[in-house]
């Protein structure tokens, strides 16, 4: 599929209720952005219908997207982010799906463990540099920094007087 | 963790656990895996990182677009130059510059290089894991003349941080070719002898044959990619898919092996090093003249966006994502290493066997640790 394919196919879901968002105040809920979508299509989503929004794009047998590829945190100042890099092995196109949270001080967002696997390791990645809690996911805790560390680190609030000189 | 009881038949034992390293000579590196055993087999594995965890996304949001190169040689210290050259071509697509054809052979040439010393480093290490101590020797041998061809270019045997955006730091040494002939003449010879060496071997054989499986569609669940991923039937070579340097004009065959065991991973890497001689054969003789540099603003400044870009390193697809606010330094820098991805394969893989084919297992997933924690 071309990315103008995956476009027209993925805005078409925006007509079925299961990605109504909770809020009914917006009417598209699944959002093209042109400015990002040159090279790779980027759609962003609320984070309320993530799950259901990403196992019908495994499931589509047209998309197909059998492979997540990366996950990216991502923290915007006002708001804290994830990016979901998806592929297809088999057709070969790839996707990338936003979702912004807004709750900096108890971030939340659903596990993709049951979905994708490689989602494993790639949660507790960024649950342990950006403090985003994966609800459902099978062993969350810090991966890489230790157990009684305070803050996170890849926070743009995140103060260190003695590892970060700030000019 | 709480201890649960297993019963077999009547008897009743408890589960105990088990660490393998941080300083287990198998984990090459400081990598620590808690292991749940059932008596000999494992049930469970869980991986404890961090140990050389240094925050280098963290510290390339501080760093300028130059600097960022020296620190991403310290990944995947093996395929340091593939790593050099995914930051270079993320900031040379974001600046939409087009590099001449001399720097993209040399790129790729040097990638070649750094391929088969990491697959030979490898091979040398995976038969000493298993109790075939003759392959160190040998592999580590072959791997000096690889690292000399470096030195004398570079100047530096293992982080070489030779490319620059925009090109490569230097030209190449005057003795580039002729070392290079040398080498393929050599390995070519060799090669053979170590297949005989090690490959028949029955001894290897039981130990690699139907042992650490990992389905296809696990290792694309799981995320596995690199010869990992490839072991096990799955067609992933960004060199292929996606060409980026000179790999669009060279002829190789992506190695693809089914079997999904130890032995498949084996013979991926082993193919590849036959793969990656028949990249640099092509472009031996055939080393464009031109620049190896092409002018830019010593102070480089993405325009605001986001760029990804992938590279294949030995060990599989690695991935830059840089945010730019139009500042001298990235808003926010993301890698993707595939030696995470590949040891969440590895708790799949690694699960139902015996300990002592966990070691063989581990070895040829193929971990460098500091990919792992970065």
């Amino acid at each position: 599929m071309t990315n103008r394919e995956i476009i027209t196919h993925i805005t078409a879901w925006n007509n079925e209720t299961v990605f109504r968002s909770n809020t009914e105040n917006e009417e598209k809920t699944i959002n093209v952005l042109d400015e990002w979508s040159k090279t790779i299509v980027n759609v962003e989503i609320p984070a309320s219908i993530l799950i259901p929004f990403m196992k019908k794009l495994k499931e589509d047998p047209e998309l197909d997207f059998d492979f997540l590829f990366d996950m990216i945190g991502m923290d915007w100042g006002k708001e804290l982010g994830i990016l979901y890099y998806l592929k297809s092995t088999n057709k070969g196109h790839k996707l990338i799906v936003r979702i912004k949270i807004e709750d900096r001080e108890n971030p939340e967002v659903e596990t993709l463990e049951n979905i994708w696997k490689s989602a494993h390791l790639q949660e507790r990645e960024i649950f342990d540099l950006f403090g985003i809690r994966f609800n459902g996911h099978s062993n969350l805790k810090r991966i890489f920094l230790r157990e009684d560390f305070k803050g996170y680190p890849l926070r743009k609030d995140y103060e260190d007087d003695y590892m970060i000189i700030r000019k | 963790m709480s201890q649960q009881v297993i019963t077999h038949g009547d008897i009743k034992y408890q589960e105990y656990f088990l660490n393998m390293g941080p300083q287990h000579p198998a984990t090459h590196g400081v990598l620590r895996l808690i292991l749940t055993l059932d008596g000999e087999e494992v049930v469970g594995i869980e991986p404890d990182l961090g140990y050389i965890h240094r925050g280098i996304e963290k510290m390339c949001e501080y760093d300028t677009y130059r600097q960022i190169i020296h620190l991403t040689d310290r990944f995947d210290y093996l395929s340091s130059h593939m790593n050099n050259e995914a930051v270079c071509l993320a900031v040379e697509k974001a600046l939409e510059v087009e590099v001449t054809d001399r720097i993209k052979v040399i790129r790729t040439m040097m990638d070649e290089l750094t391929r088969i010393a990491s697959h030979l480093l490898w091979w040398g290490v995976m038969g000493m894991d298993i109790g075939a101590l003759t392959t160190f020797m040998y592999a580590f041998r072959d791997r000096e003349m690889i690292n000399e061809i470096m030195e004398k270019t570079t100047g530096a045997r293992l982080t070489m941080s030779y490319n620059i955006p925009g090109g490569v730091m230097f030209d190449l040494h005057k003795d580039f070719q002729k070392d290079v002939k040398a080498l393929i003449k050599h390995m070519r010879k060799v090669l053979p002898e170590y297949d005989r060496l090690l490959t028949g071997n029955i001894i290897f054989q039981k130990r690699m044959k139907g042992v650490g499986i990992l389905s296809k569609e696990d290792a694309i669940n799981y995320g596995a990619t690199g010869p990992v991923a490839r072991g096990s039937g799955v067609s992933c070579d960004t060199r292929k898919l996606e060409p980026y340097s000179a790999y669009d004009r060279v002829e190789f065959n992506e190695a693809v092996e089914t079997g999904g065991d130890n032995l498949a991973r084996y013979q991926v890497r082993m193919q590849e090093m036959y793969e990656s001689l028949r990249i640099l054969e092509q472009l031996v003789d055939n080393i464009p003249e031109g620049d190896y540099q092409v002018p830019m603003r010593n102070l480089i400044k993405l325009p605001k966006g986001e760029f990804y870009q992938s590279v294949e390193t030995a060990r599989g697809e690695f991935g830059v994502f840089i945010v730019s606010d139009g500042k001298k330094n990235p808003y926010r820098v993301h890698f993707r290493s595939p030696g995470l991805n590949n040891l969440n394969a590895l708790i799949k893989a690694g699960v139902g066997g015996k300990i002592a084919d966990l070691v063989a297992t581990m070895s040829t997933f193929d971990f460098v640790i500091p990919d792992i924690d970065r």
